[in-house]
């Protein structure tokens, strides 16, 4: 049997067609993921950092105690934002798609929620920083309405406005899916279950809750990565008070130390692997797309 | 570098050139550094120079051009990055404009290469803190990384630092200041004298340190010496145990709120100051001059025990060679030769050759900015926004005063891995 009878035709056409993706891929994501595996094994000095085979950057970076608190801070900011945005996403997305009638109305009132985006994220982030301040807008709006004496200190630089400000960033991320998969939903089902005898929130949580999940878990795969990811919101809104893993990850690179930001990504890009497989044990996204 | 159209040049064109540069030098008036060089195509050099934003100024390159008639391309990037190229990317520059204690973490990269002295006009006349150490015979020389101990290397070709005046220098200085807190007096109502104030807990909430771990280490021990809580062998080369009873102490200060914010680039200093976020912090000269000329009060208060002091320089690239070396000494004569020195003094910064920079600047500037003396008239900075009016005195008075009370230089530890990973618990805490 020759090469030509083991590969149709077809088969091959499917081998070329796939091909540049795969070239792509290899060469824009294997490969730098690869190199950053390598470099992680790597040993540095202070203005240098060269081949070696040392596990010295795993063993600080899981044994430190800074990792740990490093790590469970983001983990916080993730879960809090991911509350938020998943709250804030599902309704407003039910709103859109169940409260709205008509098409042309969904779609304008969808891309408003789309125009801050327009501007950039580091933008958006830092106008927080005017608008909370110790004499910032709401300070001073509270204080001459009388609701408080003192400016809230905690509106800035804290826990708090980090996650203010992942919520503001990403909470479109959740819209947007949650807004589509709720589109696909039979509207007969919704009247199935309303002639069944379901009250309204009988068919929340029976009908569009369940039905909406692939959209929910798509929604919570950005904002997890997104957030796990971040290095500037934290440094900016927590006034560099807070640590992030990004933040670890970027004072690493500024100090030279590659093999050791190197190490750091590794884990983190385990860490989010793992959140992101668990994640998707629940909900088989593209059985239900 | 780049000589460009040079390589190929007919006899028609040498001439064009000559007539060109003695056409420039006329132009010029040749004030400053007169070219030694006449080589024809040296219009036709193009030197990458990089470096911190305080002294990769524009205004300088035009004047290179006008001047020396070669191009000066100027990057400015912050601390970290300018650490990162110097040590990584040799090819990416010609002259490298970083600070001492940075030449000490990347010289023994080999990018760079020493200078002769010998080529240098000036070199008599440089300030005695970059030669000996001591500003004056009988000045003691501050802890840390101070400049004249990574300032000269044994030859050409040397990995090692020289302990006394070798012939063979590492940086040539440029620029350099006396660093202190800064504070809102408007907020704070009383005389701050002392570095402990920094974590009163009076000022709880409305402090901030600045997040470069090299750089914040030497505030925090400023502080924690001046508390009395630990003594130092050496501020900018400390030992495991000072540097984590240092860290004990911010940590426990960080804990109980005591900081507003720590900041990173020079915006965010003015910025947290002049909103009033926080009333005392780390600050540098002229972030303390931006607060200024938004109207807010803000003054970078000279402390009784002294100022925690830095340098820059300005170093040569490896790979320069020929045409380009002579234009890089050339544009390094030009550089003490007076102008840029007037011009960063007015900005409040200091001059490696203070007497040539005194050309470059009226009798009222040098008295203000030098001398400390009280202005006499409005006190305008080389863009023409007015910094100080009539009657002002700098605060901390003259350049003996000031450079004379240096209690500690940045620097880069033998630690240094250490206490960024201290450091770096501290930020997380």
């Amino acid at each position: 049997m020759t090469l030509k009878g083991l590969i149709s035709a077809s088969e091959r056409t499917s081998w070329l067609l796939v091909s540049p993706l795969v070239l792509i891929l290899a060469f824009f994501l294997v490969l730098p993921i690869l190199t950053i595996v390598v470099v992680s094994f790597w040993n540095y000095n202070e203005f240098t950092f060269f081949p070696d085979f040392i596990f010295d950057n795993y063993a600080y970076l899981l044994t430190s105690q800074v990792t740990l608190s490093t790590y469970l801070k983001t983990l916080k900011f993730m879960v809090l934002t991911w509350i938020f945005c998943t709250a804030i996403g599902f309704t407003v997305a039910y709103f859109l798609a169940f409260h709205v009638r008509s098409l042309g109305a969904q779609v304008a009132l969808f891309l408003l929620c789309t125009i801050p985006f327009w501007t950039s994220n580091i933008i958006r982030m830092i106008s927080w920083i005017p608008f909370l301040g110790r004499n910032g807008l709401a300070n001073s709006a509270l204080i001459s309405m009388g609701v408080i004496d003192e400016p809230l200190e905690w509106l800035l630089f804290s826990d708090f406005a980090v996650v203010l400000a992942f919520v503001h960033l990403y909470v479109l991320f959740m819209v947007v899916p949650v807004f589509n998969t709720m589109m696909r939903i039979d509207k007969s089902l919704i009247e199935a279950a309303r002639d069944a005898g379901a009250n309204g929130f009988q068919i929340l949580t029976n009908v569009v809750i369940p039905l909406s999940k692939p959209g929910i878990m798509i929604g919570s795969i950005f904002i997890v990565t997104l957030v796990m990811g971040d290095f500037i919101t934290v440094r900016f809104m927590s006034g560099g008070q807070s640590a992030s893993v990004g933040r670890v990850i970027s004072n690493e690179i500024a100090l030279l130390q590659y093999p050791s930001a190197a190490a750091s990504a590794v884990v983190l890009l385990c860490t989010v692997l793992l959140m992101i497989a668990v994640m998707l044990r629940f909900v088989d996204i593209r059985k239900e797309l | 570098m780049t000589t460009g159209k040079a390589k190929k040049f007919s006899r028609r064109s040498v001439l064009k050139g000559a007539a060109a540069t003695t056409g420039l030098a006329v132009g010029s008036g040749a004030v400053t550094g007169f070219p030694t060089i006449w080589a024809q195509n040296i219009k036709d050099v193009t030197l990458r120079q990089f470096g911190t934003g305080v002294s990769n100024l524009n205004e300088v390159a035009e004047k290179v051009k006008e001047d020396l008639g070669f191009t000066l391309e100027m990057t400015a990037l912050d601390s970290d990055s300018v650490t990162q190229r110097a040590a990584t990317q040799p090819k990416s520059f010609d002259i490298a404009d970083i600070e001492y204690w940075i030449c000490k973490k990347v010289w023994p990269a080999g990018n760079l290469q020493a200078m002769d002295v010998s080529k240098i006009k000036n070199y008599d006349k440089i300030v005695g803190i970059f030669k000996s150490g001591k500003l004056t015979p009988e000045s003691t020389i501050a802890q840390g990384t101070a400049p004249h101990s990574v300032g000269f290397v044994d030859g050409p070709d040397g990995t090692s630092f020289a302990d006394h005046e070798s012939g063979w220098m590492t940086l040539i200085p440029t620029i350099y200041n006396a660093d202190t807190l800064g504070i809102r007096p408007d907020l704070i109502g009383r005389p701050i004298e002392s570095w402990t104030e920094l974590l009163n807990p009076e000022f709880k909430g409305k402090a901030s340190i600045l997040d470069i771990s090299s750089i914040g280490i030497m505030d925090a021990a400023m502080v924690c010496e001046a508390m009395g809580e630990i003594k130092y062998g050496d501020k900018g080369n400390m030992t495991r145990e000072e540097i984590d009873k240092t860290m004990a102490i911010f940590t426990e200060a960080k804990k109980s709120g005591q900081f507003r914010a720590f900041w990173k680039t020079f915006d965010e200093s003015v910025n947290l100051m002049a909103s009033g976020e926080v009333v005392i912090q780390s600050m540098w000269s002229p972030a303390i001059t931006a607060v200024r000329s938004k109207g807010i009060p803000c003054v970078y208060q000279p402390l009784k025990e002294g100022y925690r002091s830095w340098g820059g320089g300005i170093g040569l690239s490896k790979n320069l060679s020929g045409l380009e070396l002579d234009a890089a000494y050339e544009y390094i004569n030009w550089y003490l030769s007076g102008w840029v020195g007037g011009f960063l003094m007015r900005q409040g910064y200091y001059s490696a050759v203070p007497e040539t920079s005194k050309n470059f600047m009226s009798a009222d500037e040098w008295g203000y900015w030098f001398e400390g003396k009280e202005a006499q008239g409005d006190i305008v900075n080389p863009q023409g926004q007015v910094m100080e009016k009539a009657g002002a005195v700098r605060d901390g008075g003259s350049f003996y005063d000031r450079m004379g009370a240096v209690a500690c230089w940045n620097a880069v530890m033998d630690e240094n891995q250490y206490m960024v990973r201290k450091w770096n618990e501290f930020i997380a805490a």
